[in-house]
């Protein structure tokens, strides 16, 4: 029987995978606030969801998560179904999960810079403290948060705590960082630096321990992704859409869409 | 009777007032307190078990950063608090042997100085003393602390990062303000006997020092000594997780902390005092 010639390489196990599920509110988990999602994520992909204010990114990337369940459908994380998780298994999947939260980073105001980046690895003591001090080092570098080692985040910048949230998120080592509207509110120059920090993360960093990291980042403005995003997706009016790569958004004419890329009045 | 008006019952001026029909609107609001008050029970119950069952369940958890924080918790609720409470003692003293000195002198009965210093203080105000004073200190600052790290959504952050917000923020709490309390309430006590015995000697009555010394370890017993430990603790205990509870187990807006601050100051008074009377209860039936 002859070979196959180059035969295609077996697509790599979903990292997430959703089928038919809807997602509630934290404070009204009654309540669905986007309707039905079929959505896979395989390692390494780079997905940028756009969606206006209200549309429920936050409650959307809080589920994925696993801070809140899925109001119905069925949502596997790294081949687990959340929905009926509890313990050590729902612990062991947050820990293998970055999440960045919107609006500052949620960072927390007792402790020091270095002290919230330090936290979930001393908590988890996966790593001798000597490790940890070297790895928090690296991240302070690489965020350029230096200058605020030792202050608490009451004496920061909004553009420095969202990279702290960023610094906290990354010292586990993720396998999947989920950015929660991550550039909201942020000077230009920040906005650059992000951008360029997500490039090398998503092509693969000594800060991930070389492996490209897998990306699902949520905004209401989509003009800094257009070159960072492998693929995009929108939520609207309680409404999930998975449009594909860039060429795909350009050729999209939904007006909610369009107007996520405007790029000045009257364009 | 107009249509679309609302009218009360027709009563009688001749019926005497309990014959007559409660208001439906007094039923309602005792019905729903009536309901708020066994959810809030049922919720602290909840909260109390859950902090139990991690408490025991993560003893061994992540101790590097438990420990200090536990340490923290000690040094704000037993030992920040040190001046005041001196200061307290001193007072203590004064009021309780200040009253009783002119009274006892006019019976003759001076000798009984100790049994009601070890009676009023060691037994009954200086532990409820102590805890609504850590209670006023630093128990509104939990819910303050907690409550606003709730509404700013770092509890939430804490979750997503693996860590159990009880284990973290509410275990190293309730054993704090425990070892607090009790330690404040031995400064205080041993405080307000010198002081008392400073104000006896102020006021020239005629007992020696090694009367006085007697007089109090005659009048205590060794219950006194177990039920001030599991009293001062009790009431630490429950200091914590009342204002843990409401500053944590329910998602709170920014405007709401002050709110939850006096429905934790108020619900911690009156169990506190509760436990008080549980234990007056065990010295009568000892």
């Amino acid at each position: 029987m002859p070979e196959t010639e180059n035969p295609a390489p077996p697509a790599a196990a979903p990292i997430l995978e959703l089928n038919q599920v809807a997602v509630t509110a934290r404070r009204d988990p009654v309540t669905p606030v986007i309707g039905q999602i079929d959505w896979c994520v395989r390692p390494g992909e780079f997905w940028v969801i756009g969606g206006m204010h209200g549309s429920g990114k936050s409650d959307f990337m809080a589920m994925l998560a696993g801070l809140s369940r899925p109001h119905r459908g069925s949502y596997r994380l790294f081949g687990v179904e959340m929905s009926g998780t509890t313990g050590e298994e729902l612990l062991a999947g947050r820990r293998r999960l970055g999440l960045v939260f919107d609006n500052g980073g949620r960072i927390f105001n007792h402790l020091t810079v270095a002290e919230n980046i330090a936290l979930p690895a001393r908590y988890h003591q996966q790593m001798p403290p000597e490790e940890i001090t070297a790895r928090v080092q690296a991240l302070l570098d690489a965020t350029e948060l230096g200058s605020w080692t030792h202050q608490t985040p009451g004496g920061i910048s909004r553009n420095w705590r969202q990279r702290v949230g960023l610094a906290r998120a990354l010292v586990l080592q993720p396998e999947v960082l989920l950015l929660d509207n991550p550039l909201a509110g942020l000077d230009p120059r920040h906005v650059r630096w992000w951008m360029d920090f997500v490039a090398r993360l998503a092509a693969g960093d000594a800060l991930t321990g070389g492996r490209p990291v897998t990306l699902i980042a949520t905004t209401d403005d989509l003009r800094p992704w257009r070159k960072a995003g492998r693929q995009f997706a929108t939520l609207h009016d309680g409404n999930w859409h998975a449009i594909g790569p860039m060429p795909a958004v350009g050729n999209d004419t939904t007006p909610m869409l369009r107007e996520l890329l405007v790029t000045e009045i009257g364009e | 009777m107009q249509k679309g008006t609302a009218s009360l019952p027709e009563v009688s001026s001749a019926d005497p007032l309990w014959r007559m029909p409660v208001p439906r609107s007094l039923v309602r609001f005792i019905g729903r307190k009536l309901l708020e008050l066994i959810l809030t029970v049922q919720g602290l119950g909840a909260f109390a078990l859950i902090t139990l069952g991690v408490f025991f369940s993560k003893f061994n958890v992540a101790r590097e950063v438990i420990r200090p924080m536990i340490v923290t918790q000690i040094t704000r609720a037993g030992l920040k608090p040190l001046g005041m409470v001196l200061f307290l003692a001193a007072a203590l003293g004064l009021v309780v042997i200040g009253q009783m000195v002119s009274l006892f002198t006019r019976l003759g009965a001076n000798e009984y100085l100790g049994l009601v210093m070890v009676t009023t203080v060691v037994r009954e105000l200086g532990p409820l003393l102590t805890a609504l004073l850590v209670l006023s200190r630093v128990g509104t600052a939990n819910v303050i602390e907690l409550g606003t790290a709730r509404a700013l959504g770092e509890i939430e952050a804490l979750e997503a990062l693996g860590i159990d917000p009880v284990h973290y923020l509410v275990v190293p709490r309730v054993i704090g303000m425990a070892l607090g309390i009790f330690s404040l309430t031995v400064y205080l006590i041993l405080g307000a006997l010198a002081s008392g015995y400073l104000w006896a000697f102020l006021q020239d009555v005629p007992l020696r020092p090694g009367d006085y010394v007697r007089q109090l370890a005659g009048a205590l017993h060794g219950l006194d000594f177990i039920i001030l430990a599991l009293k001062t603790c009790g009431f630490g205990a429950i200091i914590a997780i009342v204002t843990c509870y409401h500053g944590l187990a329910r998602p709170l807006r920014l405007e709401e902390v002050a709110g939850a601050t006096i429905r934790a100051v108020a619900q911690s008074v009156i169990l506190c005092v509760f436990l008080d009377a549980f234990f007056i209860l065990i010295y009568l039936l000892a």
